[in-house]
């Protein structure tokens, strides 16, 4: 291939010394090589920093954390055993100097409400990453290197998913296995690992037939180190990159069963069933109910999304349409 | 016609913006391409030869700076936007590409892709398209042209792809066909056969080609004056002939030596080998860029410290190097057993 | 050609019958529909029931029961109206391929005109402003996109203009006593054919942007800008032909995608579809309507995925000739 586009720098693969950059030049004519001492790290961390709005997610995704999580803190008004003080006798108003996003039919602070849901919204998006990665980071490598019936199983299995709805298979699970945020948590990881580990085992797989893994099984290494010594770093990158936005896909799913009535229930809120609640309100005087929720939930999976982004074009410099 | 040549290139520069700097893909360049000439432009790869191709036709992508001046029979075409060069591109000035399978449009059979050269110039029925794209098929020697037109790319074999590149760019009988690296993706007896193909077409047609190779070998036979380039500059150019048995040039000498001759016997010696890398193109050596892979270098000064002009050294012979004198009598054979002691 | 289709469809029947196995066995273990008799007087009551609904029985017994009868277009009764489930499944299927359709076509042009003009005209003004939207698009949970759409064009204009009736209705896709394609159709079909498609176009024309990047940086442009090809042509004719050979390949895999969505839109906008037959079903816990819910979807994703393998065929010689 030979692209007509000069872009970013290459990062040739094991050398010790000092990374290897081509340029890839026009019509393939320009390729030159020139050797440049500069980390994989440095490199890595160099684009990842000239990626603006990733770098402004992460200071939007620390100030989302130190908020909800600090909720007792910064909330506006206090949290009693069931979440957050109500006050029936005050009943919903509009935003205000007092209740900046107004508050609910029970007279509850709409701003402190989406504090302390953002804890199990926030909790739940990490949750279900870390664990669906981590088993989806096992299973791809197993069956990308050992091949065979894992293989198999694998991706008959997630064909299986792709032709069935996978919200209503959620929603069937959680109604089974109740409503708890640990349910919803391993509800969701019980679906996305999947994805995890069909990207893993595709960039094994590939990796596998190159020649610094042909060395290692050559002098003698064994599967498991060559799994876990020579190729899970080199897949690093992707493993991060989906990890990162799978933590936005559960907290959109996981509100989207909320909104359904199969997500955390009162007097547990999440963002997801705060807006399940002021699904009525449309078309009506509190439809302001509906904003500020969902604003929560766009501006955390934005930037979630945001830093996904910025961390696939540092990792692979060529994706970066 | 004018008096012009039919190219007329001068002082062509082309860079490219990167990450890590300014890539200068071809560095000031002037040459010329006559009528029913035959030019060899041979190079490393990266030494600017497909660049300069596509700066004179303006098919580099938008962001490349390219600088200078190539006139096409007096008419200046650097500058000029995609209307403007539309009408010389397939129809007077047209391209071989090298990789054919990566060049033919992997979704459209041959013939169609072959019959749009000739649709987007002319008015042709397409009774009268699709006989003249047999008929070139089966001038570039493609058996059963006729089932052969209705097959995809993937369906032809490597050296049969070439051909039908080949036949392509004839389409419209160009004044000038550049053919770049024709050869470099195929076998050796492919290689010979397309080769084969390009000489007795130019001997028919007598239209000019600009023959782009990284093998010395390869224009040999057929072109009439060689440019060699080195680092996006032509250090040597002259008449095959003189090229090839009185270089005054050390990197011409070097490919010289480097190239295996089945005509004389070499007993067992080893090629020689033009040691080092070519250079950056975004810092380049000062002074020669030839000079820190130089076995005549002089360092530092001149080579080092001074660009040597390209200069006459025989009429219609010019080479840049500053001590071009001294490599008269130099031969090949003398370059490498130095290496070899 | 022929061929080639015909082994994409042997290949789905097995695919088929173990997804209807592995559903049919995960909807009679999750559900149990004599929980409401236990507390029944009559002790015989609960095996009275599991007799009637052939539940004494083992499980692939069941199945292959239910499959000899579901081949036959026999789906059983819903335990929730009563009714044939096949007359329900149909009626039901009724809107939610007009919802599917619209949603595909509308998604396919929007997405691939962004995808086009994004990457022909690459870091212009409009392609970051496209850039920024599909981001957004991509962060919002369709269902709120939904409910936004429904308080903002139908609702909030209403109040806001004073007007007797919304611009978009938000209620089925007729008005009463309304039928057939017409302005009244098409009002109707605008907020959730919006609210299905909103990620579809987001995601889409990302994909179609990047395809058509990489296609256009290929040698194959190069090689018809060289021969004289105007640039409209190298884009539309060249490019795009060979751009929307992945994306076939990405509207085929999130087909499943576009199903569930119907779920969320049918809700939002009471459509009584397959999205709103499987909530109401579950809601009461219809085994009979889920088990023949998640079959039909399956076999509907199943011929969705066919037609795009077919389409595939088409556009790529290299597939169709193998």
């Amino acid at each position: 291939m030979t692209p007509l586009e000069p872009r970013g720098p290459v990062i040739a693969e094991g050398s010790p010394l000092g990374s290897l950059v081509t340029l890839p030049g026009a019509g393939g004519e320009v390729s030159e090589t020139v050797t440049v001492h500069r980390s994989q790290w440095e490199l890595f961390r160099r684009r990842f920093m000239r990626h603006r709005m990733a770098l402004i997610s992460i200071g939007v995704l620390v100030l989302l954390f130190v908020l909800c999580f600090g909720a007792d803190i910064f909330a506006p008004y206090e949290a009693t055993r069931t979440g957050v003080p109500q006050d029936l006798l005050l009943g919903p108003v509009g935003p205000s100097g007092a209740h900046w996003f107004g508050t609910d039919e029970l007279g509850r602070d709409v701003l402190s409400r989406i504090l302390y849901a953002g804890q199990i919204s926030l909790k739940i998006g990490l949750a279900v990453a870390l664990l669906s990665t981590l088993v989806g980071t096992v299973v791809g490598a197993v069956a990308g290197y050992m091949g065979r019936a894992v293989d198999q199983g694998l991706m008959r299995l997630t064909d299986l998913f792709l032709i069935v709805p996978q919200i209503a298979i959620l929603a069937i699970a959680l109604r089974v296995f109740g409503y708890k945020d640990i349910t919803v948590i391993l509800v969701l990881a019980g679906v996305f690992w999947m994805y995890e580990a069909r990207v893993v085992r595709g960039q094994i797989l590939s990796l596998k037939e190159k020649e610094f893994i042909e060395a290692a099984r050559a002098s003698g290494a064994s599967s498991t180190r060559i799994v876990v010594k020579h190729l899970l770093p080199n897949v690093i990158g992707p493993i991060m990159v989906n990890a990162t936005l799978s933590v936005a896909l559960a907290i959109i799913t996981e509100s989207t069963l909320s909104f359904l009535g199969f997500g955390v229930q009162p007097p547990k809120t999440s963002w997801g069933n705060m807006l399940s609640n002021a699904a009525g309100y449309v078309g009506t005087p509190r439809a302001y109910l509906l904003y500020f929720p969902g604003l929560a939930i766009l501006l955390t999976v934005l930037a979630v999304n945001y830093l996904g982004d910025g961390l696939r074009d540092a990792f692979d410099p060529q994706s970066s349409h | 016609m004018s008096d012009a040549p039919l190219l007329e290139v001068d002082d062509l520069r082309v860079e490219f913006t990167t990450d890590d700097g300014i890539v200068t893909a071809v560095d000031g360049i002037s040459f010329t391409v006559e009528d029913h000439e035959v030019l060899g432009v041979v190079g490393e790869s990266g030494s600017g030869k497909t660049v300069t191709a596509l700066a004179i036709l303006g098919l580099l992508p938008k962001k490349t700076t390219v600088t200078g001046s190539a006139k096409w029979r007096g008419r200046e075409l650097i500058g000029l936007g995609d209307k403007e060069l539309q009408p010389l591109r397939g129809e007077e000035i047209a391209i071989v590409f090298q990789d054919a399978l990566a060049s033919f449009n992997p979704v459209f059979t041959i013939g169609s892709q072959i019959g749009e050269a000739i649709e987007v110039h002319h008015e042709i029925a397409s009774k009268d398209r699709d006989e003249r794209v047999v008929e070139l098929l089966d001038l570039v020697g493609i058996p059963n042209p006729r089932q052969r037109a209705d097959q995809y790319p993937h369906e032809f074999s490597g050296g049969m792809r070439q051909r039908a590149m080949i036949a392509m760019a004839l389409a419209n009988d160009p004044a000038l066909l550049i053919a770049d690296e024709p050869t470099t993706a195929l076998d050796v007896t492919l290689q010979a056969q397309v080769l084969e193909v390009l000489e007795r077409i130019q001997a028919r047609t007598r239209s000019s080609i600009m023959l782009i190779t990284h093998d010395l070998g390869v224009v040999a036979g057929i072109a009439d004056r060689i440019a060699v380039m080195y680092a996006g500059r032509h250090i040597e150019t002259g008449p095959v002939d003189q090229i090839f048995y009185e270089p005054r040039h050390p990197y011409t000498l070097g490919l010289l030596a480097s190239l295996p001759r089945l005509d004389r016997k070499t007993h067992g010696q080893k090629l020689y080998r033009i040691t080092g890398q070519p250079p950056s193109l975004i810092e380049r050596p000062p002074g020669c860029t030839f000079h820190p892979r130089c076995e005549f270098a002089r360092l530092p000064e001149p080579c080092a410290t001074v660009v040597p002009a390209l200069e006459e050294v025989d009429p219609s012979h010019r080479a840049a190097c500053h001590f071009s004198e001294g490599l008269v009598g130099l031969t090949p054979e003398r370059l490498r057993e130095g290496q070899r002691a | 050609m022929l061929t080639y289709v015909a082994r994409r469809v042997l290949y789905s029947i097995p695919v088929l019958l173990v997804a209807s196995f592995l559903l049919f066995v995960f909807v009679r273990a999750t559900f149990d529909p004599t929980v409401k008799l236990r507390a029944s007087r009559d002790p015989q009551a609960v095996q009275r029931e599991r007799e009637r609904l052939g539940l004494d029985k083992p499980v692939p017994e069941q199945f292959v029961k239910w499959l000899g009868d579901f081949v036959q277009g026999d789906f059983g009764h819903s335990e929730r109206t009563r009714e044939s489930v096949s007359t329900m499944i149909v009626r039901a299927l009724g809107y939610t391929v007009q919802l599917i359709f619209w949603g595909v076509v509308v998604s396919a042009i929007i997405a691939i005109a962004i995808g086009v003009y994004s990457a022909s005209r690459q870091y212009s003004k409009l392609d970051y402003t496209f850039t920024g939207l599909a981001f957004l698009g991509l962060a919002m949970p369709p269902f709120w996109f939904g409910l936004l759409a429904m308080q903002l064009l139908s609702s909030g204009p209403k109040q806001w203009f004073g007007l007797s009736e919304p611009i978009f209705p938000t209620i089925g896709l007729h008005s009463p006593g309304e039928s057939g394609i017409n302005l009244d159709y098409l009002r109707h079909l605008v907020l959730p054919v919006m609210t299905l498609t909103v990620q579809i176009i987001a995601s889409w024309s990302r994909y179609q942007r990047a395809s058509m990047l990489d296609v256009m940086s290929s040698d194959y442009i190069r090689t018809a800008r060289a021969k004289g090809v105007p640039q409209r042509r190298v884009v539309f004719k060249h490019g795009l032909r060979n751009a929307l050979i992945p994306l076939v390949t990405v509207m085929s895999l999130d087909i499943g995608a576009v199903f569930g969505g119907l779920i969320i839109t049918e809700k939002i906008f009471s459509v009584p579809g397959m999205g709103r037959l499987f909530f109401d079903s579950l809601l009461y816990g219809d085994i009979i309507t889920l088990e023949a819910w998640f079959v039909v979807s399956a076999l509907f994703i199943i011929l969705f995925n066919l037609i795009a393998d077919v389409l595939y065929g088409v556009l790529d010689p290299r597939v169709r000739l193998a």
